[in-house]
């Protein structure tokens, strides 16, 4: 079978992409983020097998993407996504973007599970293709991060 | 932790930009659009080489059955930008405004095979207002085998209208085929001032 034309998995994916955008950098970073996963994801569009799973091909980009700008971030002198998180409830999404602000805060692996779960709905088998891991690590991860967030709620 | 629930997000107005901009920067190898005309909704798809394609939605099926066709036949990396077939919507409502005899709009033949190719050449060479037969356009073309294969280049136009087949009629006078169906020729050919016997 021959590829869907690009603009139909744009159709279908641009909603969920965002969203694991905002929850994984904040809405200030989500945009050029977009932007990027989906230019990364046009050119590399017609070397994609045909029987791949273009969901977590197309999670796979956006999460390479999101640790590239977790990483220029580490190196900033100025922590800006402090003075973005103060910011929050201003967003269409009221204070909730508090608690995506605390799960950004976590390691690599377990800040990517929880995104990709509970942000777009993925599921754990799914996660796993997009990061590479197996189920169980994914799970684990996700256990793990939640056990953090919670400690750090009753502290 | 029900606290984690998705972000509220509206991708739209970025998706959108995000067309426009792969469209512009030549990352896409197709935009296209749709155009209501008088003779129905049209879509037009382009190249960075030209105009590829204007296909009668119901002719073809759906907006659909045209991309998945441009997928297989040029290139999966398709995306809707309206911006880049300006020049085209614009062409095409003052045609059918009376305002436009000739089409500016730079072509792509990329979906006409080279026989084709000659034979829609000598047509987009017929003036407006003007018919010529598939005899003509066949000997215009070249074509040693006459004018059947002549009639299905014209019937397989990839760029009706600003490739005008319309204006090519049957060899005894009669009004012949269109790609487009028959009122539809009829309709262009009104446009132009052409008196149908």
């Amino acid at each position: 079978m021959p590829h869907d034309p690009f603009q139909r998995v744009l159709d279908a994916h641009a909603d969920d992409v965002l969203r694991f955008l905002v929850a994984a950098l904040g809405r200030h970073d989500a945009d050029d983020a977009f932007q990027e996963t989906f230019i990364a994801a046009l050119r590399a569009y017609p070397r994609l097998r045909r029987d791949s799973d273009v969901r977590a091909w197309l999670f796979t980009i956006a999460h390479r993407k999101a640790i590239d700008v977790h990483r220029g971030r580490a190196r900033r002198p100025v922590p800006v996504e402090s003075l973005e998180d103060r910011a929050a409830p201003s967003t269409p999404d009221g204070g909730l973007d508090g608690h995506w602000a605390r799960v950004r805060a976590l390691p690599e692996r377990q800040r990517a599970v929880l995104t990709l779960r509970y942000a777009v709905d993925l599921s754990h088998a799914e996660i796993a293709r997009v990061l590479a891991c197996s189920e169980a690590a994914s799970r684990r991860a996700a256990a793990d991060g939640l056990a953090r967030l919670r400690e750090e709620v009753t502290a | 932790m029900t606290e984690l629930r998705p972000p509220v997000v509206d991708a739209a107005v970025l998706a959108a930009r995000f067309a426009a901009r792969a469209a512009e920067s030549g990352d896409a190898d197709v935009a296209y659009t749709v155009i209501d005309t008088p003779a129905g909704r049209l879509v037009a798809a382009q190249t960075p080489a030209g105009l590829v394609r204007l296909a009668y939605e119901d002719l073809n099926g759906s907006v659909d059955r045209v991309l998945e066709s441009l997928a297989r036949r040029l290139s999966p990396r398709i995306v809707e930008a309206p911006a880049r077939l300006d020049d085209a919507r614009r062409e095409l409502d003052e045609y059918f405004a009376g305002r436009r005899r000739d089409f500016d709009l730079p072509i792509d033949w990329s979906l006409a095979t080279p026989f084709a190719r000659r034979v829609l050449q000598a047509t987009a060479a017929i003036p407006f207002g003007e018919t010529s037969t598939y005899a003509q356009i066949a000997a215009a073309a070249g074509s040693p085998k006459g004018a059947r294969p002549t009639g299905n280049a014209l019937g397989s136009n990839p760029i009706p209208i600003v490739v005008p087949c319309h204006r090519v009629m049957a060899t005894g006078g009669g009004l012949g085929g269109y790609t487009g169906g028959l009122s539809r020729k009829q309709l262009l050919l009104g446009i132009e001032g052409v008196r149908l016997g």
